[in-house]
Parts: structure tokens; sequence; C-alpha cells
């Protein structure tokens, strides 16, 4: 039990640097975005795993039931979740209308393009 | 048996987010993202995070999706082959996450029912064990959310809604593909008037 107790931790930052990878390495902007929803989730693992206790359950109060599993952590990510949302949905609008503006969702090739219209 | 589930599921979750770096097709990475939720929700259950489970399972995996599709609709399918160098990227990646496995030296263990998150007088065993006599829910992530942390879920609400004023102030309501542009007079409808008499006459 101990060998792995802190496994989740280090899965947790696997996934998190995989996330970060993803954002820094590809141009592509749809997919700079998955990159952020990885990352996004590995953070609300972190924090579920905090809020872990062995032999605990839900924490939903009931008779005969003494231990339960934090419940704080829980409301921070249920916020947290939805707030993800709503980021992600500005970020795609950005990039529909960058889109538009430059028929293109590369960043280098965004950036080739902005050079040219300040040349001439 | 739990840390077992717990352990295949996290592999899991690391092979998919290898399938997402190593696609260059948007649309499979899209799926792979939705999968990716889905498994998540999974452990958040083994972990008794069962509200959390599911706002991820119809939030994350499924709205999210969505709206990932949308975009990808307006846009293109497909990665172009990156040109660039990423050996820089790699070894930034790498030396954060050994500093932050460093970090976590020191984390209380998994399940450990003595961290100092779980002894706190005040915070959790005050919303355990007093909140059914203050608020009258069983479910103690609800009383803490809906009513301890009122604000906190009105902020968010704040938050949602100017995210949605947002997009519809980048996208407008009517969003055309490029390539389905509507004829003059599609079936049912009223044919478009000519603008100018020059242009009926001609």
């Amino acid at each position: 039990m101990q060998v792995l107790g802190l496994y989740n931790y280090w899965v947790v930052i696997v996934l998190m640097m995989a996330g970060l990878y993803i954002m820094i390495a590809r141009y592509n902007l749809i997919k700079k975005m998955i990159g952020l929803g990885v990352f996004q989730t590995s953070i609300f693992y972190m924090y579920i795993t905090m809020g872990k206790v062995h032999g605990g359950t839900a924490p939903i109060l009931e008779d005969g039931i003494e231990l339960y599993s934090n419940p704080l952590p829980h409301v921070l990510i249920l916020t947290a979740i939805v707030v993800g949302v709503a980021t992600t949905a500005v970020g795609l609008a950005l990039i529909v209308r960058i889109f538009e503006q430059y028929k293109t969702i590369e960043e280098d090739e965004i950036k080739a393009i902005e050079a040219l219209e300040h040349d001439s | 048996m739990e840390l077992l589930v717990t352990v295949v599921l996290l592999t899991f979750l690391v092979a998919i987010v290898v399938g997402i770096i190593v696609l260059r097709d948007l649309l499979a990475a899209i799926i792979l993202l939705g999968m990716y939720s889905l498994v998540a929700a999974g452990v958040f259950v083994v972990m008794d995070a069962v509200d959390v489970a599911f706002t991820e399972a119809a939030v994350g995996c499924g709205i999210s999706t969505i709206l990932f599709l949308g975009a990808l609709s307006f846009t293109r399918h497909e990665q172009k082959p990156r040109g660039h160098d990423s050996l820089v990227a790699v070894v930034f990646v790498v030396l954060t996450g050994a500093l932050l496995i460093y970090g976590t030296l020191d984390m209380p263990y998994y399940g450990d029912p003595q961290s100092p998150a779980q002894t706190h007088p005040e915070l959790t065993q005050h919303y355990l064990y007093t909140s059914m006599d203050e608020t009258g829910m069983p479910n103690a992530v609800t009383s803490v959310l809906a009513s301890y942390r009122g604000y906190d879920t009105l902020g968010e609400t704040v938050v949602v809604f100017t995210a949605g004023i947002a997009v519809l102030s980048l996208l407008g309501l009517i969003r055309r593909r490029p390539e389905d542009e509507t004829p003059d007079d599609a079936p049912g409808d009223v044919p478009a008037l000519p603008k100018n008499d020059s242009e009926r006459t001609s």
C-alpha cells in the first residue's frame, strides 16, 4: 500500500505535463485547446485524490456510516469543471473567428500572414 | 482490489493521452478527449466523488466534446505536420515534471485518514457532522456547494453567463459553414426580392 501511496500524484503530474507539452509543441490551435482540457482534468484528479479516505464512502450522510471522504475538494472541483467548460467555449469561439479571418488555424501560418501584412 | 482498479484506470488515462499527442487527425483527438473525461469520471466514482463524476461525465465528456466538434465543423480536421523543433519543449516539460514530483514527496499518502485536511476540526468535520442539522441536506457536497459556499456558486454562474455573452458576441447568433451556402430560393422559403429596380429589369 505504501509503495503506491504517491502513485496517483505521479500520474497526475504525467498527465499535466502531457497537456502542457501539447500546448507548447503543437501549432494547431484546436490541438492546444485539447491539451488545455487534458491539463484541467488532471488537476481535478489531483484534488479528488486528496479527498479520498481509506474505508470511507461518498459524503452522503447515512445512519450507521462513520467514515466519509472529504467533501470539500469535491465542491471546489464541481465549480472548476463548469468554469473549465466556459473557458473552452470562449477559446473555441476565438479559434472559429481566427479561422474566418486567416483561413488557417496553424499558429506558424498565422504568424507568417501577420508578418507579410506588417511588411506591406 | 480498489487500488487495482485505480491503477488500471490511471494507466488507461496515460495511454489515451499518448494517443492524443501522437494523432494528427483532430476528430480522433477530440473523441479521445471525450474518452479521457469518461475514464476520469470512472476514477472519480472509485474515489467516492460521485457528484464530481456525474458532472464530469455530463459536462466534461458531453458538452465540451460537442463544443469541440462544433468548432471543428467550422475549421479543418487535419493538423499539419509540424516542422519545428520541440526539444526545448520536451526539456522544459520534463524539468517541470521532475520538480513537481519532488514536490509530491511531502504529500500525505493516498487515502490517509490522518492527513491535515481530514483532521481539521472546523472544516471537514464541521461540514460532515453538523451540516445535516444546519441545512437539512444529507448530501454534504450539496450543502457546502449551495448553502455554505452559495456565493461561490453565484460567482460560477456569473462566469458562465459572461462566457455565454463572449461567445455570442464573437460568433453572432446565425453561422453558416462556407460550403453550404443556401440558394436564394430554398424550398419553402419566400424568394428574396431584388434590391432595386435595375436588378429587377436585368
